[in-house]
């Protein structure tokens, strides 16, 4: 019986963290290919990772409210990405101020949103459908805008906030500010060189080593808090797995921000990403209408007899997807120094794929920011290794398309035991 | 003795948690019509569902003997290909394909990839004069009544070759006239040698075409009556059977009664079918409950009693709503919405607690605070504290066994489910709750723990409605009863007047006029 209960637990635990596992597996494989050792954890790398996967990152987020309100899915953003992205475009080649130019971008993603979610919450038009013409509407949209023709982006200043140029980095205020660093941080400092790396010590950026450390900082204390309020209430959660945890993750904060430091410092991008990503988790956990969501996709009539509001609940999903496109329109406008009329195609798979690989379930109710966050780091992973191994591009999508395959087969597989 | 076609020996079946059926026998002999009776949840259905090898051979105890043989169903496929044909209770129809379509769906004519539909619609048609329906099997089922849906589920059953043919409730949607068609069906077809089985409710029905009734009670044969005395079996004979226990300590006695004034009153109140407008669900019902009191409603299955609390509440369910409500004798202002209902401190548990009332893919935590969210939260933020506190205050006071409140609903058994139902809904703070069936299929320990919590908030001064299919519930826990009867409220007995056959027989003289 108690050998039983160990195998039970053990499973659970492969359960509960198949993907972090799985996400350790497949960046060890890259790692350790022959011929192309360590080239995957290259801080050039990394930070790369992140910028070309920060549109993941956040329509990702706004697809996750989506999904789970009942597995409903969002077509339209990569258009609406491309949408958005063409009116800032535009009204910035016009010379408009800047920042005019993001909030309107921002506003005309929510009124998409909120516009094809009135069809989907209150004439309760299937969300697939309605999104899948505002896909196509909106793609039409954005050639009628762009006229079938690239616009750039001249403005210095957004490509600095929104960007991934040389310039798009938190600058190094620290070493600024105190020359007398510079002295540290030499090749003749043999301790500290060999702890960097010869190559990135004169470079070194302390401010971003910094902003990892307050970060992790901030979290340890949070969870302490966490942990401590929960002993008092004396629930009972293994304290000892979410010490390990909290120790993974705050190593691999320092890791990756370590990293960082060693390129070119701490990427704008990565502010709006954890920006949103942070947002997002606190609404999610520990909000009424995060907890609407989760409500309405796990049992609708219930929801409704409990006197939510649950077509304002949709609304809320729909409309909020149309912000956050409108976001991730200015990011890809901004990496891209400008707009093409194909810009955004696909992104809504790359989205879906990442909350349903981070075990959201396809029928709603269950999913966290955090899975989704793993879902998505797995894709984009799997995306760079793939072209560091040298894998042919056509198969490229094979293996994408595999782990999706396996990923939902695990979410179906596991829910279909608890019966 | 003519040849016994069918007998069912011993059979045992659990669920999770629940004894359903417990050593069932039954006999049915070739050629005659076996009327199987019993309140709900007493396991007629999963008797049922066991002999079509709904539930597979090997998931319950006890031998299937058809004809002679031991059966070992894995799926109806299996059983009907033996001539057991069962129709069940809510119709099986695809509203949007032709009757002919229906009937051979899943049982095409011809070869599966090259449907003969010529031969198809030839033999429906045949089949569908069997039954006497004029109609042509090119039409859409949508097109037709559901007396004449109910007609195409038996053709199609003959069309199967049904040697024994099992009714579930076959008349539980059908009007008088529509019923009386159905049933007289029934004597032809036995005139030609078919075995059937009837599941109803209905026991004027029973007595008119059964030739032996076979009553079961909590997962139980009772007894097996013959019907072929020179007098039909009286309904008293057959009700004594189905509800004959004796009613001692199995409801906890009421302390502190104190009845105070009239809290929430219904006027002339009448709602209509969702889908068929047409159609009343409630018809002109008036009723009162006042404060501290236990007002039980009792009806048969539909009857309409889930519905009228439903439209009580919010109007979630229904269209075309008359009549007026009142609390504390003030006029309420009708709207859809359930919100407002919880705004006027009135509760609704659900009789359905999987399907309408708990969000099983989440905590007992969450459920419990759900209908109540902005008393644990500031400015829409969740206090996870407060939460946690208010569903271990619950978990405690309505004893939930759980190792924690964190633990997913969908995990608990019926009888804990239903204890964090009735925990969300009265952490929502009412002042009036309506109960539907709130002891539906779980099991004796948890209906008294209910019946506890029932009293206490009738002690603490709520207002409880107690709508039922349980007589003896109703008349343990009631200080008021109100019976209900195809829509209506047919009549009004205080507890002390109320005897189980004098509600029966309230019920069964409706019915008769009707």
């Amino acid at each position: 019986m108690n050998e039983k209960a160990k195998n039970f637990k053990a499973g659970e635990f492969f359960q509960k963290y198949t993907m972090i596992i799985a996400l350790v597996v497949v960046t060890a494989v890259f790692a350790l290919w022959p011929g192309k050792r360590g080239q995957i954890l290259q801080p050039s790398m990394i930070t790369s990772l992140i910028a070309e996967n920060a549109y993941v990152f956040v329509l990702a987020t706004g697809m996750l409210m989506c999904i789970l309100t009942g597995g409903n899915i969002d077509l339209s953003v990569g258009s609406v990405v491309c949408f958005t992205a063409a009116i800032g475009c535009v009204m910035m080649a016009s010379g408009i101020n800047m920042w005019l130019a993001v909030l309107a971008m921002l506003a005309i993603g929510l009124a998409i949103g909120a516009f094809q979610g009135f069809w989907i919450a209150k004439v309760r038009v299937p969300a697939f459908i309605a999104t899948l013409a505002g896909m196509y509407a909106f793609r039409g949209f954005s050639n009628v805008v762009l006229n079938g023709y690239r616009v750039d982006i001249a403005n210095e200043r957004f490509l600095q906030m929104f960007g991934n140029g040389k310039s798009s980095y938190v600058p190094d205020v620290i070493r600024q500010n105190m020359p007398s660093l510079d002295s540290v941080f030499t090749k003749d400092n043999a301790g500290l060189a060999k702890l960097i790396g010869e190559n990135f010590i004169t470079k070194f950026n302390v401010t971003c080593m910094c902003i990892g450390l307050v970060a992790t900082i901030v979290f340890i204390i949070l969870k302490v808090h966490k942990i401590l309020s929960q002993k008092k209430l004396g629930i009972a959660q293994s304290i000892p797995g979410q010490v390990i945890s909290t120790v993974v993750i705050s190593v691999l904060v320092l890791w990756v921000s370590f990293k960082l430091a060693c390129y070119r410092g701490f990427p704008m991008v990565l502010i709006w990403i954890a920006l949103i990503l942070g947002i997002y988790a606190y609404i999610t956990t520990k909000t009424a209408i995060g907890r609407h969501l989760y409500a309405v996709g796990g049992n609708e009539k219930a929801t409704a007899l409990s006197g939510v509001k649950t077509r304002n609940v949709f609304w809320f999903a729909y409309a909020n997807i149309g912000l956050l496109a409108g976001l991730a329109g200015i990011l890809t406008a901004g990496r891209a120094k400008g707009i093409d009329p194909v810009y955004g195609e696909g992104y809504e798979m790359d989205a879906i794929a990442s909350c349903f690989i981070g075990g959201a379930s396809a029928y709603g109710g269950t999913g966290k920011v955090s899975g989704m966050i793993i879902g998505a780091i797995l894709m984009g992973v799997i995306n760079k290794g793939m072209i560091i191994v040298g894998v042919d591009a056509n198969y490229q999508k094979v293996v994408k398309g595999i782990v999706l395959l396996i990923a939902v087969m695990f979410d179906v597989l596991s829910k279909r035991q608890k019966r | 003795m003519a040849k016994i076609l069918l007998e069912m020996k011993n059979i045992t079946k659990t669920f999770p948690g629940v004894k359903a059926l417990d050593n069932v026998n039954l006999q049915v002999e070739e050629g005659e019509i076996h009327a199987l009776v019993g309140e709900n949840g007493a396991g007629k259905s999963t008797l049922m569902n066991v002999l079509s090898g709904i539930y597979p051979y090997g998931t319950y105890e006890g031998d299937i003997i058809y004809n002679g043989q031991v059966c070992k169903f894995n799926n109806i496929k299996d059983s009907e290909r033996l001539g057991i044909v069962i129709i069940h209770q809510e119709l099986a129809l695809v509203p949007e394909m032709t009757i002919g379509e229906n009937m051979y769906l899943g049982n095409e004519c011809g070869h599966k990839f090259a449907i003969n539909w010529n031969k198809t619609y030839s033999e429906a048609d045949k089949y569908l004069k069997m039954v006497g329906l004029e109609e042509s099997s090119k039409i859409q089922v949508k097109t037709i009544g559901t007396g004449k849906q109910q007609l195409v589920e038996i053709a199609k059953a003959l069309a199967k070759k049904a040697k024994l043919l099992i009714l579930d409730e076959p008349t539980s949607s059908l009007n008088e006239e529509d019923s009386r068609a159905l049933l007289d069906l029934m004597l032809s077809f036995k005139k030609q040698g078919m075995t059937m089985i009837i599941i109803t409710h209905k026991l004027n029905e029973v007595s008119y075409v059964a030739d032996k009734i076979t009553v079961i009670r909590d997962g139980t044969t009772i007894e097996t009556i013959d019907n072929h005395g020179k007098e039909p079996v009286s309904e008293e004979r057959i009700i004594k059977g189905m509800v004959g226990r004796e009613i001692t300590n199995r409801f906890p006695k009421r302390e502190n009664v104190k009845i105070g004034p009239i809290r929430m009153e219904v006027d002339h109140w009448t709602v209509h079918h969702p889908l068929y407008p047409e159609r009343k669900v409630v018809d002109d019902v008036s009723l009162n409950v006042r404060q501290g009191e236990v007002v039980g409603i009792y009806g048969l299955m539909g009857a309409g009693r889930t519905e009228l609390a439903m439209s009580i509440f919010g109007q979630s369910y229904g269209v075309n709503f008359s009549g007026e409500l009142k609390i504390d004798g003030k006029p309420i202002k009708l709207r859809k919405s359930e919100s407002d209902a919880i705004r006027h401190k009135i509760a609704y548990v659900t009789e359905d607690r999987k399907g309408n009332g708990l969000v099983l893919s989440q905590s007992i935590k969450v459920n419990t605070s759900l209908a109540n969210l902005d008393a644990i939260s500031k400015n829409t933020v969740i206090d996870g504290d407060k939460e946690y506190a208010v569903a271990e205050e619950y978990r405690d006071k309505l004893k939930i066994k759980t190792p924690s409140v964190e633990q997913l609903v969908g995990n608990l058994s019926g009888g804990n489910q239903q204890k964090v139902l009735l925990a969300k809904w009265m952490f929502a703070e009412p002042d009036i709750l309506l109960l539907d069936e709130p002891t539906r299929g779980i099991d004796v320990g948890a209906k008294y723990e209910i019946y506890c919590i029932i009293n206490d908030l009738a002690a603490a001064g709520k207002c409880v409605v107690l709508i039922s299919s349980e007589l003896p519930e109703v008349l343990g826990m009631s200080d008021r009863i109100y019976i209900m009867n195809e829509a209506k409220i047919i009549g009004e007995m205080k507890a002390e007047d109320a005897t189980q056959e004098n509600i029966m027989a309230a019920i069964l003289r409706s019915g008769r006029g009707a």
